[in-house]
């Protein structure tokens, strides 16, 4: 099997085209080994991955950390709370002290845009963004296109995707457009004008205000969570006026067609963003994004760490 | 007859100031200008063969961090980096801790000044801790030399504060209002120019029109009040077109620009490095041709640096964490030339205007800027306008290293600077 010559993943962009559907396809192979009865490969073994999460985060740590053991790499964990950081360390006195012991990957999620691709310019370690403020989320946009190319086959040209929600602050958003983009799809994004990036004209999407006149056509629904805790509330006038206006209420899910997916990236605001029927209706692949990212994460472990010879 | 022991002359140059320009030796004698002319010989001699031979550089806005930020840079240090890149005065602005709103600050930062490679000014806050609310200590400031007023890094953002410092400056012969124009409400939270860039890296912005507002609201002020304001470091084409159509309309406002707004743009925070970062941000390649614009049709009176150094490790944060503010002092003439001279948007003549006379004007120094003649004060800067050159942050006289010039080729670099008839800089390298 070929393999990209990739040292680091900090955008969906850093993928052209046939490099994204070859992480795919390698994806794809990953997650039947995740079938298995042992879902453990030698692939990596003796490498060394570290993640290192200067923010929260439940399911995008555990899955990396669960797609590293699952390549027998060897992982260590570093918890900004319990460490040097706390008492003061910079970022790059943290990732050159780390690289130092002698580590193949970074997987790093930090509060602010860009940090990554800083740490990428001070050590030798592949560095994989699990998460960079507002800016970037790639392997997110990797197992939605993975979801989406399992439920609808591999050709997602022409695909009509909606993306709702705040779009502004989404990190998900970013790289979900590009990656939608580069495979085909026609990607519209649905918002208050508030939640809405400036510039939005530069994207490569379609931008309405106005989801209901858009249900009848669409074949995915991608919902974003809305951050109670954060920037979003400032932005509108109340989360119910939010729910009425641009909710997935069980109402609204009525008017999609039979066949159209309905997504969110987690974790869920329910009753907010979506309903709790809808969130566990037929039609969503909620739980499926879950367990593809598992799969796509061990791809993009062994895209960047591996010899290129062929999973085991 | 002066003693001749003492004389300096300066030897070979082309002599540019307000007057014009010819080929002179310059010979200086107890701090001043003794003879302009052909064959001057003086007790010591700097060569200044294929030099121009300017008025002395002045910096309207200059971060020298004492007392408060040491680590960054020093008056000494700062003042340093000014004579290396020319200059031979320099406005401190107030946001020190503790800041310019208290005489003893300023007098130390004077008496600082006083020992260092260049006058140094102090500009006086405008309002109480830079708070916006009220009125600072202006007349008592005036007292020690302050002229010019600003909360600078903080814009005064209620109108109402804004007029009356505008109203009370009157008092003060020569006092000038000098804003920071942006809009806290529309600007604070956000790191880079808002735009496409910023869109795309996912970094909140800071938007044109937070300059512009402000811009907007202080000329209708100056016009109530008959105040003098002055615009700090213009950013945006709105703004340009506000100072312009402000001054046909014979309002007394003055405006100036930073080397990095008609060098760079937002583009350069792909990088996400943040020695990019500076307020108001690096904007848009129309924005750039708009200074430029503004800088050759005399809408912005001056070029001043907003030298603002930052130690290494705060500039090693994440972009949004570090911050704001980038080295000026020793790139602004090269910058000039490099950038303005050599493409033709502006004259040499119009570009030393813009670094020497005009902004001595705004700041009322008389001593700096004046043509270059017998009896002027010997405030000099000598430099080549054709040599080719790189910036090497490890040899900066300033004790920062946040300049974003490097690897950029440059032309035009300073010789020798004097300071009241002695020399700070000698053949690029500092005295003291």
């Amino acid at each position: 099997m070929s393999t990209p010559t990739l040292k680091n993943l900090l955008s969906i962009a850093d993928l052209d085209r046939a490099e994204l559907e070859t992480m795919l396809s390698l994806s794809e192979d990953f997650l039947h080994v995740t079938e298995r009865d042992i879902p453990k490969v030698p692939a990596l073994r003796g490498k060394v991955v570290v993640s290192l999460f200067y923010e929260d985060s439940t399911r995008t740590r555990i899955s990396f950390e669960t797609a590293a053991k699952r390549l027998s790499c060897d992982v260590m964990s570093f918890s900004v709370g319990s460490s040097s950081v706390s008492k003061g360390e910079g970022l790059r006195d943290t990732v050159q002290t780390i690289a130092a012991m002698g580590i193949d990957a970074v997987v790093m999620r930090h509060p602010a845009a860009g940090a990554p691709n800083r740490v990428a310019g001070w050590i030798d370690a592949s560095i994989i963004n699990a998460g960079d403020g507002s800016h970037e989320h790639p392997t997110q946009a990797l197992l939605d296109l993975l979801t989406l190319r399992r439920s609808r086959g591999p050709d997602l040209d022409g695909l009509r995707v909606a993306i709702v929600g705040d779009i502004v602050h989404s990190r998900v958003a970013r790289s979900l457009v590009l990656g939608l983009d580069a495979v085909g799809a026609h990607t519209t994004l649905v918002a208050p004008p508030t939640l809405l990036p400036v510039a939005v004209d530069t994207w490569p999407v379609s931008v309405t205000d106005e989801l209901d006149e858009l249900l009848p056509e669409l074949d995915v629904l991608y919902l974003l969570r809305i951050q109670r805790e954060r920037q979003s509330a400032a932005r509108i006038p109340s989360l119910r006026e939010y729910t009425t206006r641009w909710g997935l209420t069980v109402e609204r899910a009525a008017r999609l067609k039979p066949d159209t997916l309905v997504m969110h990236p987690g974790p869920m605001n329910r009753g907010v963003e979506i309903a709790a029927e809808v969130a566990e209706g037929p039609a969503s692949l909620i739980t499926e994004q879950v367990t593809n990212g598992v799969a796509v994460r061990m791809a993009v472990l062994y895209t960047l760490l591996g010899s290129g010879a062929t999973v085991a | 007859m002066p003693d001749l022991d003492q004389t300096l002359a300066i030897k070979g140059g082309r002599v540019v100031d307000a007057t014009g320009e010819r080929a002179a030796d310059v010979l200086i004698a107890d701090g001043r200008v003794l003879e302009v002319g052909s064959d001057l010989r003086g007790d010591r001699e700097l060569d200044a063969g294929g030099c121009v031979v300017a008025p002395g550089l002045v910096d309207l806005h200059v971060h020298l961090r004492e007392p408060g930020n040491e680590d960054a840079e020093t008056i000494e240090t700062g003042a340093r980096a000014a004579a290396i890149g020319g200059f031979t005065a320099i406005v401190a602005m107030p946001n020190t801790v503790p800041p310019h709103d208290d005489p003893t600050v300023v007098a130390s930062v004077l008496a600082a000044g006083a020992r260092s490679s260049c006058d140094v000014h102090a500009a006086g806050c405008i309002t109480e801790g830079r708070a916006g609310a009220a009125l600072a200590p202006m007349g008592e400031l005036y007292a020690l030399g302050a002229r010019i007023f600003t909360d600078d890094g903080a814009c005064v953002a209620e109108a109402g504060v804004m007029r009356r410092a505008l109203e009370y400056a009157r008092s003060l012969p020569g006092a000038v209002v000098a804003q920071h124009a942006e809009d806290p409400s529309l600007a604070n939270g956000g790191h880079m120019h808002e735009g496409e860039w910023s869109s795309r890296l996912g970094i909140v912005g800071r938007p044109s029109d937070a300059e512009n507002v402000v811009v907007a609201r202080d000329c209708i002020l100056a016009e109530l009040t008959g105040g003098r304001v002055h615009f700090l470091h213009l950013s945006t084409a709105g703004a340009v077109d506000l100072v312009r159509d402000a001054k046909a309309r014979g309002l007394a406002v003055t405006a100036e620009a930073a080397p990095h707004h008609f060098t760079l743009t937002d583009a350069e925070c792909a990088s996400f490095d943040p020695v990019f970062k500076v307020h108001p941000p690096l904007r848009s390649a129309d924005d750039v041709a708009a200074i430029k614009a503004g800088l050759a049709d005399g809408t912005i009176d001056a070029i001043a640096t907003d030298h603002a150094p930052h130690a290494v490790e705060t500039k090693e944060r994440p972009f949004e964490e570090a911050p704001p503010g980038m080295l000026g002092l020793e790139t602004a003439l090269a910058l000039t030339l490099t950038e303005l001279v050599t493409p033709g948007v502006l004259s040499l003549q119009a570009a030393l205007a813009l670094l020497s006379w005009q902004p001595a004007a705004i700041a009322g120094l008389t001593e700096h800027g004046a043509p270059i003649a017998a009896g002027a004060p010997a405030n000099l800067c000598v430099f080549d306008p054709n040599v080719s050159w790189q910036v090497d942050p490890a040899r900066l006289a300033s004790k920062s290293r946040n300049t974003p010039y490097v690897s950029r080729p440059l032309t035009g670099r300073v010789r020798h600077t004097v300071l009241r008839g002695m020399p700070t800089v000698i053949d690029g390298v500092a005295c003291r």
